[in-house]
Order: C-alpha cells, then structure tokens, then sequence
C-alpha cells in the first residue's frame, strides 16, 4: 500500500516540478487566477449596487456564493490542458516508452497522472476563490456562512475530479495533443451546464441540495476513474499513430453482435435476444428491486407526509374524490386525444431517453429516470389511499393491465442502460471503449427491438382501449 | 535469459507485424536483431519488455513471463528505446534520481549508481543542466544510464549508438561488452551492421515480421555465403594451373599472381595447399582468410527474401 503511494506520488511529484519550471504554463495560469478575482469583485460591486437601488436582498445574499462558485470554475476550465495532455502529450514527446517499460504498475501511473491533473486546477482555483474573498471581505455584503464557502469549495474540488477524470480518459484514447484539446469542450460543457443546475440551487436558496450535487458529481468522477482504469493498455499509448475511422469495421462489429449469426428471426430471438437477456440477469434483478423499493418509498411518503401539506376535511376529501371522478369521465375520450401509436411513440421514446441519459452517466441517469417514473406510481397509489380509494385495486385495474407489459419493457431497457454503463467500466484490455460500446449498443437494440418495442406496442393498446374500461369496472360510483 | 517460442502479433485483425519469432540469448550473449525499418524489431522487442501482449506464442525474459509477470519481467528488463525519452526541463542528475525510483532502489543504490553512470559516460560535468541543453549523443548516453540505472539483468538496446560520435559510440559498445562479461543476456536492434558484428553473438535477420536467418555469425556466413575462402598471393606470376589441390577444394578465381578458393575443412586441407605451394617453390607473398562481412551475409539474405539478386 505504502509503495503503491509512494509510487503515485513519484509520478505526481516529477510532473509538479515539470509545470513549475514551464513558465508558459505557470505565467498565464497565474495571470489569469490572479485578474479574474478583481474584474469579479468589482461586478460584485456594480451588482450591489444595482439591487441596492431596486431591491433584491435574496439575491444579493447569494450572490457572493454565486460568485465564487463560478471564479473556481474558470482556473478549473483553462488549466484542463494539463490533464488533457497526461498521457498523450507523453507519447507525442516520446517520453511515454521509457515510463511504460518501467515496473510502475497501470494504477500508479493512472493515478499519479490523475492526482497532478487534479491538484493544479484545484491549487488556482482556490487561490482565485480565496483571493476573491479577502476582496469581498472589505465590501458592505453579506459574507456567506462558513457551511455554504465549505459546500462551495467541496463542489469545487467535485467539479475538478469530475472534469481531470473525463480529461484523462480522453487523454489516454486520445492519439495527439490536438485531438485531446478539441475534446476539451465535451468536459466543459457539460460542466458549464451542471454548474448553471447548482446555480440554480444557490439561489433557490436551499443549499442542502448541494450535497447531492456533490455526492452525484463524485459518484460520475469515480466511474470515470473506473472507465479510464478499465480501459488503460500499454499497447494503445505506444501505437495508433494515426487513428483512422473504420465504419466498416464498425458495422460489421455491431452488426455480427446484433445478428448474433442467426439466419432467421425465430433464431435470432433463440440465439441472439434471449441470449443477451440471460446475460442481463444481474442488472434486471437490481432495476427490479430498486424500482420496487422506489414504488414503496414514494407510496409511504405520500401517504405518511402528504397529509400535512393537505387539508384533510371531509368537503376536501370529497373535492377530491370528485375531481378524480372528472377526470376519469375523460377516459371515454381518451382514444381521441391518445391515440394507441402516438402512446406507443412516447413511451419509445422516454425508454430511448433513458438510454441516451445513461450512455452519458454509465447508466446512472436512465436508472435515475427509471426511478422517478416508479416513485410516480407509487406517489399516485399513495394518493388514491388518501382519498379514499383502495391502492390494490386502484394498481390491479389502472396500472397491471397495460403495466405488464409496458413495466416489463421499462425494466429490460434499464437494464440494458445499466449493462452498457457497467460494460464500460469493466475492464477489458482486449477492447478498445468504442469497440465495447458498440457491442453493448448492439446487446441494447436488439432487447429494444426484439423484446421492447412488441411489449410497448401491446402495452399503448391495452392502456387505450382496456385501462379505461377496467378502472370504470373498478369504481363504477365514479 | 531470453526465449520466445512462437511469439507473434497482429495489428488490425489482420496485419502481422511479428509472426513466429523463436529466439534463446543466454545470459553473457548478445544477440543482434537486423532487419528494416518496420520489419518487426521493435514490436518484438516491446512484447519482450512485456510493454504489448503477444498475439500468439510465448516469451520468458529472465525467467519470468511476459504475459503472466509483465511487472516482474520490467522491473529486470532495462530498455534503451528508439527515441531517447528523457524530460527536457529535468537535469541529467534528476532524472535517472527519477528512474532509480521509478525501479525502486534506496537512496544509496541510487546516488552510487548515478554517479557511476554520469561519470562512465562523461556527464559529469553535465549532471545538473537540463537534458533541454544536452547534445543528441549526449541525451542517448543519458538515456542509456537510464536503462542501466537498476544494474538489470536483460537489456534490450533499440540503436544504442545511434547520433554518436566515434568516441561516444566505442565508450557505449565497450560498456555492452562489459555487461556480456558479467553475465548480462542482452538483445540490440540495429541498423549499423559493423556494431552488431563487432559485438554480437549471434545474429537474428528479420524480415516482415520472420526470423530469416538466426545463429552465430560465422555460422550464418558459412550458411549464405558458402564456404571460407581463402587468398594465395604471389610475387611474381606463377602457374596455378599446374597446382595439385587436394580433394574438396573448389577453386573461386585464379590469376597470375593470386589464387582464391573454398575449402570446407581448412584445418585438414589448407596444411597440405601450403605444402604444395612450398613444394612447387611458389614466390607467396600472403595466404589467408577472405574477409567476410556481416554486410554481405545480410544483403544476400534480404535480396533473397525480397525475390531479387544480389550483387556481391
């Protein structure tokens, strides 16, 4: 253990030094942290002054928050190069081979690379962010509390993990320099983007809801190690001179994974489909339980906590009952509004959403919308105990029907999302990423179509034309 | 000790960069690996190094696996890559300090051992200037105590003398010669041909990815270029034609002052050639062995495999 760090260390410290003697990296770096506090400080100023002038106290209170939130941000954007070139900048300057063939083991090398991306951005970001706080100090604003300035340092350093991890990967599949940097954007923006969402929540005001934040941003920084480390091989840094782009390879690879050499459709559901399903039996088991768990919690908390938030009177209870009863009266036109195709599109494409969410999250963000919708039916069954109506019934005839078929859909193309994700953080060093991706795309169409796509379809017509009959059948004193 | 049975690799699914490679250096040997540029010295080099996994076969490089212990086989394997890798804005002092860590020895091992290299090489004096300000023969120096800085075992040289001047180039092949001596197994891939038939051996030529020819280099001259040949010159012209050779003699080229031929077992046949010569009252001025170079045993070789002639 003692040598591993030793050894991540070893390689962190060489590469310090490197940048510390490079004053092209170290003058603008320096430049740049130390001139954007004071242009901050002084839009602090003009931005108080005008909210002085039309009344704003909520935001003025955040703003500082806001602001350093934003100034660590900046030197963690601009001195993304560094990680960017981690490994790639190694081989174009021919000094990756010596290191390579040296006993230092992946992890170390990885994580010595990983820990100088980090600490550099990190070091001038805080820096900046502290610089810009003696500034603020001396001005009329409200100072924020030490629990916030800690969330926002906190956020910071997620944001740094988050973005060196991505540019390590990047810096690893990446075959020059400049490839690496124009990929840059696809690290930065998404984080621009995550920065706008944590914006959002400092001035809603409840900055609890940065620690999830926090807690998500560290979670995607470590499947991220996870992905760089799965994927990190020797053999990469020291070939591919020139990447060239095989489409042809690529069909055929995710055409044969697809097809899975079946010469007929009913083989290709034996050999191929049902095939790739049996091999998603561990991800449909937890799609399985922790939507489960999700439809329980969502019922219990509605039905524990609902009431405080509502008033229970027995007028309102009947409001209610009639509002539902109203509502229900609507199924008859149901067909007109919803027809069965149009359903059928929507609910494709939510499960193509969740797919694409969780390509961009390992899977996380297509479980997180699987979650979100069982947590809904759970919250309506809740709803309906409230009111006065039995859950049981109100789930056997308004949700099973067309559920059977459209949860089952929902759950097999979860799980294929979480497949895909798990399948890119494993390690594989006979693959290439894309090479992985593509077999764990193909795995995921043809459960989609094979499999997803009949049961939806099944599952907008029952919804359209059975549903409304049943749950009629059910409350018939609606 | 190096061996590798088989060993191969494919790039592409389809491109054979190494295909069959058997090799076995002993420890004290050298063995030379020639062949041109892309004919697959490098990647066999990088799977003994346990830096690319091999496609199919195995190797064994001091005594270790490189498939099963790649870790074990880098940390006695000290490598002399193509190009020379140092870090520019580190001093020549600082960096084998870096790779003396890097290989996990103590601070003793390490200021001995750099010091040593620094001073065999001729860099003290440049120790503590930035590898930025060093020549090119003095950054291959460098880089070679690099790959001597853990005293390893196996040394794999890609072009160790390359960008060298005169002195440089003998002080590094006297170094190579030293390790031979001290039990070191040592592989060098290389273009300059009188390097490896001074210091090899044995010699492999490779050739799109195959070993064409591999052995010790009078064995391998006898293989190409046939049998030795020897020189009889004269003083004045002589009648060859009237000699009596004895059995076995093949007869290369004959003037009035010079008669060149091959004989398969010159320890039996020359005696009696020079006795003949005698007896007849030759005015010889010289006999000896026609000197052969590794040159010509591997332009025939590649001119072979390349399907054309070659022009001696």
């Amino acid at each position: 253990m003692r040598r591993n760090w030793e050894a991540i260390w070893l390689v962190a410290q060489r590469e310090f030094k490197d940048q510390l003697r490079d004053w092209r990296i170290i003058v603008p770096m320096a430049l740049l942290v130390l001139v954007f506090p004071f242009i901050a400080d002084d839009t602090t100023r003009q931005a108080v002054s005008f909210m002085n002038r039309y009344g704003g106290d909520l935001i003025l209170d955040r703003l500082v928050p806001f602001v350093i939130l934003i100034i660590g941000f900046f030197p963690l954007s601009f001195t993304l190069v560094v990680a960017l070139e981690a490994f790639v900048g190694e081989k174009e300057r021919g000094t990756i081979e010596p290191l390579l063939s040296s006993p230092l083991e992946d992890t170390q090398l990885y994580l010595g690379k990983l820990l100088v991306g980090v600490t550099t951005p990190l070091v001038f970001s805080y820096l900046s962010m502290g610089i810009y706080l003696l500034l603020v100090s001396r001005r009329d604003v409200e100072f924020p509390s030490a629990y916030m300035l800690a969330l926002i340092f906190l956020l910071t350093l997620a944001h740094a993990v988050l973005m060196v991890s991505a540019a390590i990967v990047i810096s690893v599949q990446a075959t020059t320099i400049r490839a690496a940097n124009l990929m840059a954007s696809f690290v930065v923006v998404p984080v621009a983007f995550l920065l706008q969402g944590e914006t959002m929540l400092i001035f809603w005001g409840n900055e609890d809801v940065l620690w999830f934040a926090i807690l998500a941003v560290i979670l995607l920084s470590g499947l991220l190690v996870r992905l760089g480390l799965a994927h990190f091989k020797r053999e990469y840094l020291l070939g591919r001179e020139i990447d060239t782009l095989d489409f042809k390879g690529m069909y055929r690879l995710f055409r044969n994974q697809f097809v899975g050499g079946a010469r007929s459709i009913l083989e290709w559901y034996r050999v191929s489909v049902f095939d790739a399903v049996g091999k998603m039996k561990q991800p449909i088991f937890i799609v399985i339980a922790l939507g489960a768990i999700a439809v329980l919690a969502a019922y219990f908390w509605v039905v524990a906590e609902l009431p405080s938030y509502l008033s229970h009177s027995p007028e309102r209870m009947e409001d209610l009952q009639k509002m539902v009863g109203d509502n229900i009266a609507l199924l008859e036109q149901f067909q007109e509004h919803l027809p069965a195709p149009l359903l059928f599109f929507y609910n494709t494409r939510t499960t193509i959403v969740f797919l694409l969410m969780g390509l961009v999250s390992f899977g996380t963000l297509g479980l997180t919308l699987f979650l979100m919708n069982f947590a809904l039916i759970g919250g309506v069954l809740g709803i309906a105990q409230l009111i006065g109506f039995s859950p049981v019934l109100a789930f056997a005839a308004g949700v099973l029907p067309h559920g059977l078929f459209e949860l089952t859909a929902v759950i097999l193309a979860t799980a294929g999302t979480l497949k895909v994700g798990a399948l890119l953080v494993s390690p594989n060093t006979e693959r290439s990423v894309g090479e992985v991706l593509l077999i764990a795309l193909a795995d995921w169409f043809k459960v989609f179509i094979g499999l997803v796509v009949p049961l939806l379809a099944i599952a907008a017509v029952i919804e359209i034309y059975l549903t409304p009959v049943l749950i009629k059948l059910a409350f018939p004193f609606l | 000790m190096i061996e590798c049975e088989d060993l191969s690799k494919k790039y592409n699914g389809s491109f054979w960069a190494v295909d069959g490679v058997s090799l076995r250096v002993q420890p004290g040997q050298i063995l030379a690996l020639l062949g041109q540029n892309g004919a697959g010295k490098t990647t066999t080099v990088r799977m003994l190094t346990a830096l690319i996994s091999p496609t199919r076969g195995w190797a064994r490089v001091a005594g270790y696996d490189v498939v099963r212990q790649p870790q074990e086989v880098r940390a006695n394997v000290g490598m002399l890559t193509e190009q020379h890798g140092l870090y520019m804005r580190m001093t020549g002092e600082e960096y084998l300090e870096f790779f003396g860590k890097v290989y996990g020895l103590d601070a003793e091992t390490r200021r001995k051992r750099s010091q040593y290299l620094l001073e065999y090489f001729g860099l003290t004096d440049a120790a503590r200037k930035r590898c930025g300000e060093y020549s090119k023969g003095m950054k291959q120096k460098l880089a070679l105590a690099r790959a001597l800085i853990h005293d390893p075992s196996v040394l794999l040289l890609d072009e160790p003398t390359s960008a060298m001047d005169p002195e440089s180039a003998q002080l590094v092949r006297n170094e190579i010669a030293r390790l031979r001596s001290s039990k070191r197994t040592i592989i060098i891939c290389t273009h300059n041909l009188a390097e490896a038939e001074a210091l090899a051996d044995e010699i492999a030529i490779i050739y799109r990815g195959r070993i064409l020819l591999n052995g010790p280099l009078d064995e391998l001259k006898r293989r190409v270029l046939g049998p030795v040949e020897y020189e009889a010159q004269f003083a004045e012209p002589f009648e060859v034609g009237e000699l009596r050779l004895p059995e076995g003699v093949e007869v290369a080229f004959r003037s009035a002052t010079s008669l060149r031929f091959r004989v398969e077992a010159p320890l039996a046949v020359n005696p009696q050639i020079v006795q003949e010569l005698t007896s007849r009252r030759a005015p010889l001025v010289s006999f000896q062995e026609v000197s052969r170079k590794l040159e010509q045993v591997y332009l025939k070789t590649m001119a072979e495999a390349q399907g054309g002639a070659y022009a001696a």
